[in-house]
């Protein structure tokens, strides 16, 4: 960008009048992800801003206010995204309707509920092109508003979760009216039964990806569902009334699905499973978390599926015969997870893992009874591993975390939270050039020395949770920021001896969009400043217990970092000046302030009433009755949610101390 | 009923005796049949000593009965032929499933014979007899039993047959039969005896029925009185007095009923001929079949029926069925409605009005409220509009809507003309009928309204 302006200034014809708009689009087209971007380049001069207006197809603005004005600057809007909007009306959806017609292709309404059935309808008629709706958590949309949606006739994916006023009705509209679906999500949809989902599987024949999640359906959906031609991705997470006869009774299976998830599913056991992938040889990704106990008679079940890649059976309990059978599998997985399963030992894991060498990603969180055999028996036998999940795996030696390091080069992925690791270990990891997750919050055993391996050994770092790994200081912060120019995400909190100076050096990380540092006492508001005026892509910030943190650091926050969404300033030294300076960022939408001494309400009140894009404000219930009445109803009705908490001042605990009272908690 | 019914049913009737007995003998278990005609037996001048002996060992005189037995059932079917053969030339015009059924009706009675024969000897083998010894009844008294009923069926057995008949199923006919009660039995044609009633006797509102020519009477005596006509039998003081229930024997014959309407599946000159069950039957099928529906349900004033019995059960129901569908049907289930749906193309469920009134009610327009319970919600920011829009055509240009001059009128003009109903000259859909109970939200129906209503707003904005 900066190049192109310097051509300009320098040469007194402009070039880009020579190129055509086709040129330039397809030059945007090539333009990263990042929105800011393109809006630099809108903003380089008048020709270059009618251009990108031209060319931008997806907006996800942060409020419906502005929305006409928005579309009318951009023509071409085909995926509209109002996720971000709490209380998206009628009329607006009037606005867009009138605005995009034929255009439009794809709407995100979820996370509002102030539209209604006629405001859908207009939408549905209007924009003839829609293919894609979201409407999740529309939790007063009724059968009206079903059949209104119904009235887009050319929509291929709908998403209703959390539609709990929706009826069999409803969706008995949308099945007959929208022909092409292929996909719909009718999760926690309580009020659709079997009459609904049959109709959707008799009347939508194109229907690839269906979600049936907790919804109260039984049998009797059942055939009519398994005979759609084209399903490839089923959930029935959370479907009580399935259990081991409805499957017994089909004759036959689905062929064409790939993925099937029947977590929660208690009703189902061996048997049922059995009868189901008899049938569907062609399974690619099974998910049963949360179900019956995973035997040697439920793993044999698996042997039909000749395709299988991936499993989960996260909580799950899991017998070691079950674990060995999955292990002689003839499919060779490259997924995984057995998270929070009661009854993982080092024999049935390792059975797992020497058989499947292919494995890609491996979860093994919780399971406590795993030693130094089983890391010994993975890191051998899956050297492709790239996500490996391990947090408390309490039994593994801080030995056994060096192979790791040593023989999975290629891990992008790595979560040993609450694990030995020492630095030792870390220095064996930072061998992972790939590595972009790191996860290691409550290492006690780790200290500066390691983390500056990991920062010279890993560039590609996005992601860092250092959570309560209390020896970590700022030296160690520093390597960090100083090796991971790509660094995304940062957690330090509670690590008690950072100070400011880890702060200067991680605003080196200008990508920085998610930063906590929750306890850390000795930050102060210069350190935050710094932050503000260098990571300009800041969107959450927690610095909830930095106790040194005022209205100093508020306002360079609130001048420069226009990205921020979330903030916690929950028992900083924060007033009202600071948080009413803070009302200019127009992004802010999630705001907690619990015992901030230096609020009064009056402040309170102006710094609510002006941050106008809010949609959450967490905050002492001792300010419920002191604030005004119509403010509070004011703030309702613009959409914004205040949560009233009592909860009582809470001391810092010694770190130490704290990690005995967890070990004590675990069986 | 004319002469020629009667004949017919006679044949049949005939034939149905003929049948059964073989019938009897290989299908039911031997206890059964040895159970099942008590009363004819004691009507009947057979030699009784033969139907408490105990299994004899070859018993000359018991074969020479049969034998005999034999020889005049192929002297009746001989009969019978001729009998066909005599009326073939009156009934010409008669169709070919009456040959058919000739035909299919000698067969049988000829199988019935040489099943009989082939009994009657295999009661000589020592082993077919130790084995029937076992069950009380042996061939040798079935063979016994079948001379009577034979030689004497076109007296006595008319008389059993209504005796039984009228005794029994007076608590039937007075609990609603549904005409369709009998779709799952699977009886042989010519396995029963087929009635058919006129059509002036199926509307005529009787309540008693001849059950041998079919003939409606108001009084139960008058009935009795016909009765005599059918015989002497039925002159005896017994038969005349009042019928007391007694727990009569299960009737010989069956008897089913054919529908006079032509070409009707209850007609027995139809190909997949279904008889109907009983009398009532054929009165209800009757009537809500090729009848007009001229009871009208005073509640919803739509649905029409034509056995009152139909009206009042649905007038318990009416206003209670909530599952209505797109097409205007409503259904007290809704399993019923989905299956229907499932069934029919286009058809969509439809959602009740009020919901929508209240869905609307919850956006904080007041004219949204107004233009719902004129045309179902849609538009209620075009309100002018929207009156258009329900009258108009799906296909109607949306320009030609907005050159109109109604669609500057205010909400209150609209609403006027929306009630009026004259101002619109265009044709309105049923469902746009305010007054109608069946006012509730077409999906369907309203497709093009919005659409004329959002470039009306478009244009209103430029």
């Amino acid at each position: 960008m900066k190049n192109q302006k310097q051509q300009r200034i320098s040469q007194t014809t402009n070039h880009f009048d020579l190129l055509s708009e086709e040129i330039v689009f397809t030059i945007l087209d090539l333009l990263g992800e990042n929105p800011i971007d393109k809006k630099s380049f809108s903003l380089a001069c008048k020709s270059f801003y009618v251009i990108e207006s031209k060319h931008r197809k997806n907006l996800r603005p942060l409020r419906q206010e502005p929305l006409s004005g928005i579309l009318t600057r951009y023509p071409n809007i085909t995926h509209l995204d109002l996720g971000l909007c709490p209380r998206v009306t009628d009329s607006s959806l009037t606005t867009i309707s009138n605005l995009c017609e034929s255009t439009l292709r794809s709407i995100d309404l979820s996370r509002s509920v102030a539209f209604t059935g006629s405001g859908l309808l207009r939408l549905a008629v209007n924009c003839r092109n829609l293919v894609e709706i979201d409407v999740s958590n529309a939790t007063n949309l009724k059968d009206a508003g079903a059949a209104a949606l119904a009235e887009a006739k050319n929509l291929e994916k709908l998403w209703m979760g959390r539609c709990k006023l929706v009826t069999d009705m409803g969706v008995g509209c949308i099945a007959v009216g929208c022909k092409n679906l292929k996909l719909i999500s009718l999760k926690w949809c309580l009020g659709v039964g079997d009459f609904g989902v049959g109709l959707i599987a008799v009347k939508c024949k194109e229907i690839r990806s269906l979600d049936l999640s907790y919804l109260p359906i039984t049998d009797k959906c059942l055939p009519s569902i398994l005979k759609l031609q084209h399903l490839e991705d089923l959930v029935l997470e959370g479907c009580f009334g399935i259990d081991d006869d409805s499957f017994a009774a089909l004759k036959h299976g689905c062929k064409s699905l790939k993925a099937l998830d029947m977590s929660s599913c208690q009703n189902i056991s061996y048997l049922g499973l059995s009868s189901l992938t008899s049938g569907t040889g062609g399974l690619q990704q099974l998910t049963l978390a949360y179900g019956s106990p995973v035997t040697l008679a439920l793993a044999d079940g698996l042997k039909k599926l000749s395709m299988l890649q991936s499993i989960k059976l996260d909580g799950c309990v899991v017998t070691c015969a079950g674990l060995k059978a999955i292990g002689n599998l003839c499919v060779s997985l490259t997924e995984l997870s057995l998270s929070k399963c009661l009854g993982v030992t080092d024999e049935g894991l390792s059975s797992v893992v020497t058989k499947h060498r292919e494995l890609r990603r491996l979860d093994i969180t919780c399971c406590r009874e795993i030693t130094d055999v089983s890391i010994a028996h993975i890191t051998n036998s899956c050297t492709n591993l790239t996500s490996l999940r391990m947090e408390s795996c309490t039994l593994v030696p801080r030995e056994a975390f060096v192979l790791i390091g040593q023989r999975c080069p290629i891990l992008e992925e790595l979560d040993l939270t609450d694990n030995e690791i020492d630095d030792e270990g870390l220095k064996s990891i930072s061998r992972c050039p790939n590595l972009s997750v790191l996860k290691l919050g409550i290492c006690l055993n780790i200290t500066d020395e390691g983390l500056t391996h990991v920062g010279m050994g890993c560039p590609k770092l996005a992601e860092l949770d250092l959570y309560r790994s209390v020896e970590i200081t700022d030296s160690g912060v520093s390597a960090i920021a100083c090796g991971c120019p790509n660094l995304e995400m940062v957690n330090i909190a509670y690590c008690k001896d950072i100070t400011d100076s880890s702060l200067m050096s991680l605003s080196k990380c200008s990508r920085l969009n998610t930063f906590e540092s929750r306890g850390c006492p000795l930050i102060t508001s210069l350190g935050l400043a710094a932050i503000a005026v260098r990571c300009r892509q800041l969107a959450k910030l927690d610095i909830k217990k930095c106790h040194n943190v005022n209205d100093v650091g508020m306002l360079p926050l609130a001048h420069f970092s226009q990205n921020l969404r979330q903030i916690n300033l929950s028992y900083s030294s924060v007033t009202d000046v600071g948080l009413l300076s803070l009302a200019s960022i127009s992004c802010l939408q999630s705001l907690t302030i619990l015992h901030v001494k230096g609020l009064t309400p009056s402040g309170l009140a102006a710094a609510l009433l002006a941050c106008g894009g809010l949609t959450k404000v967490k905050l002492q219930a001792s300010f419920k009755y002191l604030l005004p009445q119509p403010l509070l109803k004011y703030l309702e009705a613009r959409g914004c949610v205040l949560h009233w908490r009592d909860k009582v001042f809470q001391a810092e605990l010694d770190p130490k101390c704290w990690k005995l009272q967890l070990e004590d908690m675990v069986p | 009923m004319d002469i020629k019914e009667g004949l017919c049913a006679d044949i049949w009737q005939n034939q149905q005796k003929w049948q059964d007995t073989p019938m009897l003998e290989y299908d039911a278990p031997f206890q059964e049949f040895s159970r099942q005609p008590p009363q004819t037996q004691t009507l009947l001048p057979c030699n009784p000593s033969n139907q408490t002996n105990k299994v004899q060992d070859w018993d000359p005189s018991a074969m020479l009965n049969n034998l005999s037995f034999l020889e005049q059932k192929i002297h009746q079917l001989q009969d019978l032929v001729h009998l066909i053969v005599g009326r073939r030339g009156q009934v010409l015009g008669r169709s070919n499933e009456l040959v058919a059924q000739q035909q299919q009706l000698i067969t049988a009675d000829l199988t019935s014979i040489i099943v009989q024969l082939i009994s009657t000897a295999g009661s000589l083998l020592p082993s077919v007899k130790q084995t029937l010894s076992a069950a009380p009844p042996s061939f040798g008294q079935f063979g016994v039993q079948f001379p009577p009923v034979g030689v004497q069926q076109h007296n006595t057995s008319n008389q059993i047959n209504c005796r039984t008949e009228q005794n029994h199923p007076v608590e039937e006919h007075e609990s609603k039969d549904e005409e369709d009660a009998d779709e799952g039995e699977n009886l042989p044609p010519g396995s029963y005896e087929i009635l058919q009633l006129e059509k002036e006797e199926i509307l005529a509102p009787h309540t008693h029925f001849c059950t041998i020519c079919g003939k409606g009477f108001k009084r139960d005596a008058n009935l009795r009185m016909h009765m005599r006509g059918h015989g002497d039998e039925y002159k005896s003081p017994a038969a005349l007095a009042k019928p007391h229930k007694e727990s009569g024997p299960e009737p010989m014959l069956i008897k089913r009923y054919s529908c006079p309407y032509g070409g009707c599946k209850r007609n027995k000159e139809h190909k997949k001929f279904q008889p109907l069950k009983t009398i009532l039957c054929v009165k209800n099928h009757y009537k809500r079949t090729h009848c007009d529906k001229s009871y009208i349900c005073s509640r919803c004033n739509t649905k029409k029926f034509s056995v009152i019995a139909d009206l009042k059960t649905h007038e318990k129901h009416c206003g209670k069925d909530k599952w209505l569908c797109s097409c205007g049907t409503t259904f007290s289930r809704k399993d019923k409605l989905f299956g229907h749906i499932s069934l029919f193309q286009g058809h969509t469920p439809a959602i009740p009005l009020d919901e929508h009134k209240g869905l609307t009610g919850a956006s904080d327009r007041r004219e949204g409220n107004e233009a719902t319970s004129t045309v179902g919600s849609i538009n209620f920011n075009f309100g002018p509009n929207a009156s258009m829009g329900t009258g108009m055509p799906t296909d109607m240009d949306a320009k030609g809507s907005t050159d109109d001059p109604t669609g500057f009128f205010s909400p209150m003009n609209f609403d006027t003309c929306t009630f009026e109903g004259g101002f619109n000259e265009f044709p309105r859909p049923p469902f746009d009928d305010t007054e109608s109970t069946f006012s509730f939200l077409i999906p369907g129906s309203c497709n093009y309204s919005p659409k004329t209503g959002g470039d009306m707003g478009l244009n209103a904005l430029k």
